[in-house]
């Protein structure tokens, strides 16, 4: 594991870049447990000061230090798209072993609800939940909700993949020497199957984190709990852009667009390390 | 044919499965919830003025009445999937009395042509210049286009917009801030109002193709790399086939195929664009409406729509999916 970390580092430019964009970012969100603000408090400090001294990132107009606000964002929004990519990953890496495991009417079944999850609109869907929802839509709800909509597409690339390890030698080789089921997916497949499910994590994160930015830029989400996307709908309904707090809107686009390249970087070099072919030729070019 | 047939019937099998299991989440969420939508607009109403009990007590009957409300869960389950079969979502309570479905009726083709039409342009674009990029490997302007591309595309869309928006409009005032059309024109079938429309629609279909070109310029780059080595390819390179032969008819034409089924896949999620593009550039269709439902609690009108877009989606999926064989013979439909 330590090796093949190790070796992403040297050979793979992308994993690199990504890896250190990430060790940024997330040291950004770890400040947050430094700060001397609380997260929800206003009118701590002067309004609208632009970037100085005292307030590296400048501060809002609605009291506070956008350095710390930013550091809780950072953690709240990482959080987020952590805690949607663990139970999706879950949910996509059970159904797919499954569907594709077991076969016939089973898969045929899991599949049906599958493609349904795949081409049902998500966003007319999620603000129907806030509509319903309003107060109760806290931010670990509305994580656990697109969890539950976000594993489709994957459980599909996880279920394609256990079918051709289905129809393998050694997979035969295995029930014939007595080994159960269980033992045989776990111990034998689900290493051929951990890296699909590393790099979609990260597509998973970046998917979810962008939906997040965008429910909370409408005011759709639980805007008192601090994200990325909530501090640009404050910005937003203190129209920030025309009184010229463009400091208010930079720092967090900013870190979020860094977090998004980081997460992509990530998951592309994660993809052509699944990839042999791509690997070959990335060797072969020197 | 009778292959075909029979795949067309278990897809139309599935698009109705598709659209029940859609309608029957939209209701369960709504109807399982705390919140009473007749309470809300009975609240609504009395807050503009004094009304005695019994007009209240009178109003919420018919409210009730109108929402489909009052009996017990699986009759109402059963009257809306009637009414949704004759789109009927009763009438609006924030434009009171014109019905969901009119209102929808109008939002709809600004949605769906802004989007079906950015959709396919950056399907189109990113597959050609990832083909060209995937073909023709050490190019330097297609390098520099794959480095823009793949640049935009992991940042959020809304972000994206948002600086489009500033950049052409603040910065550089050469495009209209928002809105479908000028306000003072006559809409219609007139080359003014088609001149503005299509003014209007620059900017969020640019920042729409922006963003969506770089995954399809990497699948296609990804498709034509493999494509490259198969043993057709090298043996027609061999032959002497002139490249731009070798190009069109060997390489692209076979990798065209596979971004099909993804292009079903980006038609379907069109609504997900929509309502953050139309909120940036307060573009008039059904994103706008949805929004402007929820800040007015207007409860019909939200599950209109969230209704109608599963709907629409729905064909869209279903309609590429049963155009794909014929346009690729290699998709073998078994019965």
């Amino acid at each position: 594991m330590i090796r093949t970390v190790r070796d992403l580092f040297r050979y793979n430019g992308e994993f690199a870049a990504g890896a250190v964009i990430m060790l940024v970012v997330f040291t950004m969100s770890l400040a947050s447990y430094f700060s001397p603000y609380s997260p929800i408090d206003a009118y701590l400090v002067p309004m609208d000061v632009p970037p100085s001294e005292p307030y590296w990132f400048g501060t809002n107009s609605r009291g506070q230090d956008v350095f710390w606000q930013l550091t809780y964002a950072l953690r709240n929004t990482l959080a987020f798209g952590f805690v949607v990519a663990v139970i999706s990953r879950i949910l996509s890496l059970t159904i797919g072993l499954i569907s594709g495991y077991v076969g016939g009417a089973v898969d045929r079944v899991l599949m049906s609800i599958n493609d349904t999850f795949i081409v049902i609109p998500l966003f007319p869907l999620l603000v129907l939940l806030y509509f319903v929802l309003r107060e109760d839509m806290t931010w670990f709800m509305l994580a656990l909700i697109m969890a539950c909509l976000g594993w489709a597409y994957d459980a599909r690339l996880i279920r394609s993949v256990m079918i051709s390890l289905r129809t393998r030698e050694f997979t035969n080789a295995s029930i014939f020497s007595g080994m159960s089921t269980p033992r045989i997916v776990t111990e034998e497949h689900l290493p051929y199957v951990l890296p699909i499910v590393f790099s979609t994590f990260m597509n998973n994160m970046n998917w979810s984190i962008g939906l997040e930015v965008t429910l909370a830029v409408l005011g759709f989400t639980d805007v008192n709990t601090p994200t990325i996307g909530g501090m640009i709908f404050w910005a937003n309904q203190h129209s920030a852009m025309v009184s010229g707090v463009w400091w208010w809107y930079l720092f967090p686009t900013f870190f979020v667009t860094l977090t998004f390249i980081g997460l992509f970087l990530l998951s592309i070099s994660m993809n052509e390390y699944i990839d042999p072919r791509s690997r070959l030729s990335r060797m072969g070019n020197g | 044919m009778r292959a075909y047939a029979i795949h067309v019937f278990k897809r139309l099998g599935q698009f109705i499965l598709v659209v029940y299991i859609g309608i029957t989440i939209t209701f369960f969420i709504t109807h399982l919830t705390p919140i009473d939508p007749v309470e809300h607009a009975v609240a609504q109403v009395s807050s503009f003025g004094f009304s005695s009990p019994e007009s209240i007590e009178l109003l919420r009957k018919s409210l009730k009445e109108m929402y489909g409300l009052g009996d017990n869960l699986w009759l109402q389950y059963l009257r809306f999937l009637k009414r949704v079969t004759v789109l009927d979502f009763g009438p609006s309570l924030s434009a009171f009395p014109t019905p969901v479905g009119v209102l929808i009726a109008r939002a709809l083709p600004w949605t769906i042509g802004l989007l079906t039409i950015s959709t396919l342009l950056s399907w189109f674009l990113g597959n050609i210049l990832g083909g060209l990029a995937g073909y023709y490997r050490k190019n330097r302007l297609l390098r520099l286009v794959g480095v823009i591309t793949m640049g935009v595309h992991p940042i959020p869309y809304y972000i994206v917009a948002f600086v489009l928006l500033i950049v052409f409009t603040f910065l550089l005032p050469i495009l209209p801030s928002g809105g479908g059309y000028e306000m003072n024109l006559n809409p219609g079938l007139n080359l003014p109002f088609i001149g503005s429309v299509v003014i209007h629609s620059i900017l969020p279909a640019f920042s729409l193709i922006l963003v969506g070109l770089g995954s399809w310029y990497m699948g296609m780059r990804a498709l034509v790399s493999n494509i490259v080595t198969d043993d057709y390819v090298v043996y027609a390179e061999l032959a002497g086939v002139p490249r731009g032969r070798i190009l069109t008819s060997y390489v692209m034409r076979n990798a065209f195929m596979p971004q099909i089924t993804g292009l079903a896949i980006s038609i379907g999620s069109i609504f997900n664009g929509a309502i953050i593009t139309e909120y940036v550039f307060g573009y008039p269709g059904i994103g706008r409406l949805l929004i402007d439902a929820v800040h007015a609690a207007d409860y019909s009108l939200v599950l209109g729509i969230a209704t109608i877009s599963i709907i629409s989606v729905s064909v869209a999926v279903f309609l590429i999916d049963i155009i794909y064989p014929l346009i690729d013979p290699r998709v073998q439909v078994k019965p």
